[in-house]
């Protein structure tokens, strides 16, 4: 081992290569404890199953729509805020591992490190929504529309990435595994329940109204639920991608500020 | 190769390293020696760009950790003092990720991989999980990880704890070829004869600060001589037993309350011992050993600071006496 040695290059450009192998490490490390993708998907797949049989006759709809038509789009975003507290949880855990320092002490764009964190948990999530449609359908989910279901499940995609950079950023400062595993779900309660997930906002209680129609949950379920349905999802649609690119814009600097300064 | 001046690192009332300067020349291997607490980790943070001093400057091969921390890093291997290994991988996917990460091309970070396991007899566990290594192949993955980049300084924090004495000499052994191939090495340590058998400069830090600076010899040179040793039966003895070393030894002499040692530089180690032998016997003290040695690292510790090495408990409670090790 000569120490003058010079390193030889990849011919991919920087930012690239290191996203590359980043998220190549995080994926791998998935597909490692299968196990935790098994019961990320068991739990909404219950909550398909639970909330189809037991509210299935008894939530009024406007007319034509099956309740299973109305859940599934529901459950598909709240997958997009229940897995990216994986986000802060896998984080946490590298920083307590050391796995972090030793990013840092290496020649690579940090950037990589969040970025390949968020797109690994991203890919999972998109995953976990796709056994989801998958067990939809075989429970009575029916669509003519397919183009707009696809386009719906990338809109929770897009919003399930920009809650990985909430998480990331969230994951940052407490710094502690476990503190991050029950923050994280504190303000995804509100936002997944407070919404048009499993039952219509005209049923709560008119002060929760306001909060509940505009938040980013409600948009984006509306949204895909109106795809699905062969509607134009229009003011949801546009509303769900603007939260999205919103989050970002803050967030992103927001979590390389923070881990930058350590 | 590192040259440090006035690193001054706080937390909040705590000032883990205090004004430390040191230069480290090319192909030096340096010990930072010190015990728990006295800032050896907080200090291999800066230079390893991991941390941010509140004062001071760090070169490291003439690059400013500061102005240009990319080139710092890509002269550096650092193995931390808690090896920063991933479980889920293997070995060898471990080292091939953080070769990805220096940019090497997909067969060039294989090669890489390869050859560090095999320097580091991981070749045979290199496609298991790292979740089933031993605590002593995970340190050694881990240093492995720091060679990938084929650095040119090498920062090792407390690299052989936790290892069985066999595993230390290897790693000793390793080590010593890395620098026989031009590396620069600094590494921290706790093992006293660990500094003595590696270092060419030992620095002694305590409570953040320099307080010694010189080969092993140099610094065994303080203390002043062999060591005569005697170890009194009961503890009521301890005093008689001082009074008689005084009046044979060359220096001061030093009680470990706690160990019950007590112990006198002397001059001529056989003919003083003999006479330490004969001046116990005669006072009707039990002993339960009598020696004569060089002096340990530990001792010059002792010489130096006055007070055996001690555990800085972060709350500022009394500190703590760390078990003297002979
Ligand atoms: N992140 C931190 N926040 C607050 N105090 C810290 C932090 N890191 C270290 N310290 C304090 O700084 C001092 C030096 O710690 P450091 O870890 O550098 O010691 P060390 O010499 O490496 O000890 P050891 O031999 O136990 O590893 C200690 O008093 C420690 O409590
Ligand atoms: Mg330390």
């Amino acid at each position: 081992m000569t120490a003058v040695t010079k390193n030889q290059h990849t011919p991919l450009p920087g930012l690239l290569n290191d996203v590359i192998a980043m998220t190549r490490r995080n994926l791998l490390r998935l597909c490692r404890t299968p196990q935790v993708i098994v019961f990320a998907t068991i739990q909404p797949v219950i909550f398909v199953l639970l909330f189809n049989f037991v509210f299935g006759g008894s939530i009024d709809f406007a007319e034509g729509v099956n309740y299973i038509d109305f859940l599934v789009p529901g459950i598909l975003v709240q997958t997009s805020l229940f897995a990216a507290g994986n986000t802060a949880i896998g984080l946490t855990d590298d920083l307590q591992k050391g796995a972090i320092d030793r990013f840092r002490s290496l020649p690579m764009h940090h950037s990589a490190v969040l970025i390949g964190r968020t797109n690994a948990d991203a890919l999972r999530a998109a995953l976990t929504m796709t056994i989801i449609t998958v067990v939809g359908f075989l429970v009575g989910f029916r669509t003519d529309h397919y183009g707009g279901l696809i386009l719906g499940v990338l809109l929770a995609i897009a919003l399930a990435y920009a809650f990985n950079w909430v998480f990331a950023t969230f994951a940052l400062y407490v710094k502690d595994p476990e503190a991050a595993q029950a923050g994280a779900f504190l303000p995804v309660f509100p936002l997944v329940f407070a919404a048009s997930t499993f039952a219509p906002v005209q049923n709560m209680p008119g002060w929760l109204q306001p909060f509940a129609n505009n938040q980013p949950v409600t948009v984006t379920v509306d949204a895909i639920r109106a795809l699905t349905q062969g509607m134009p999802p229009g003011r949801d649609a546009v509303m769900s991608l603007g939260y999205s690119v919103a989050i970002l814009v803050v967030f992103i600097p927001l979590a390389s500020r923070k881990f930058r300064k350590g | 190769m590192i040259s440090i001046r006035g690193v001054t690192v706080d937390f909040g009332a705590v000032k883990a390293v205090d004004d430390v300067s040191l230069e480290i020349p090319r192909n030096e291997v340096r010990g930072l020696l010190g015990p728990n607490g006295a800032g050896k980790t907080t200090l291999v943070k800066v230079i390893a760009t991991l941390l941010r001093p509140n004062a001071g400057t760090a070169v490291v091969g003439g690059h400013d950790i500061a102005a240009d921390p990319n080139a710092v890093r890509s002269m550096i291997g650092l193995a931390g003092q808690y090896a920063a290994v991933d479980d889920l991988l293997t070995g060898r996917e471990n080292l091939e990720i953080v070769g990805a990460l220096y940019q090497l091309p997909k067969a060039e970070a294989k090669r890489r991989a390869d050859e560090a396991l095999e320097r580091l007899s991981l070749t045979d566990a290199a496609d298991r999980l790292v979740r089933t290594y031993s605590g002593g192949m995970r340190r050694r993955l881990d240093l492995g990880a720091s060679l990938v980049g084929r650095p040119e300084v090498l920062i090792l924090d407390e690299p052989t704890t936790g290892l069985d004495p066999r595993t230390r000499l290897d790693l000793w052994a390793f080590l010593r070829d890395l620098v026989s191939e031009g590396a620069t090495v600094l590494l921290t340590t706790q093992y006293l004869e660990e500094a003595d058998e590696l270092a060419d400069q030992i620095t002694v830090i305590d409570h953040g600060r320099i307080i010694a600076d010189g080969t092993a010899d140099e610094l065994k040179g303080r203390v002043g001589g062999d060591l005569v040793t005697a170890t009194p039966k009961r503890r009521a003895d301890l005093d008689r037993v001082r009074d008689l070393l005084a009046t044979i030894g060359t220096g001061t002499v030093r009680v470990d309350e706690t160990e019950l040692h007590v112990s006198v530089p002397v001059d001529q180690r056989v003919e003083a011992l003999v006479k330490a032998a004969q001046a116990i016997d005669q006072a009707g003290i039990e002993l339960l050993d009598l020696g004569v040695q060089r002096p340990s690292l530990d001792d010059v510790f002792l010489a130096i600071t006055g007070h055996a090495a001690e555990e800085l408990t972060p709350n500022g409670d009394k500190p703590r006496k760390r078990r003297a090790r002979r």
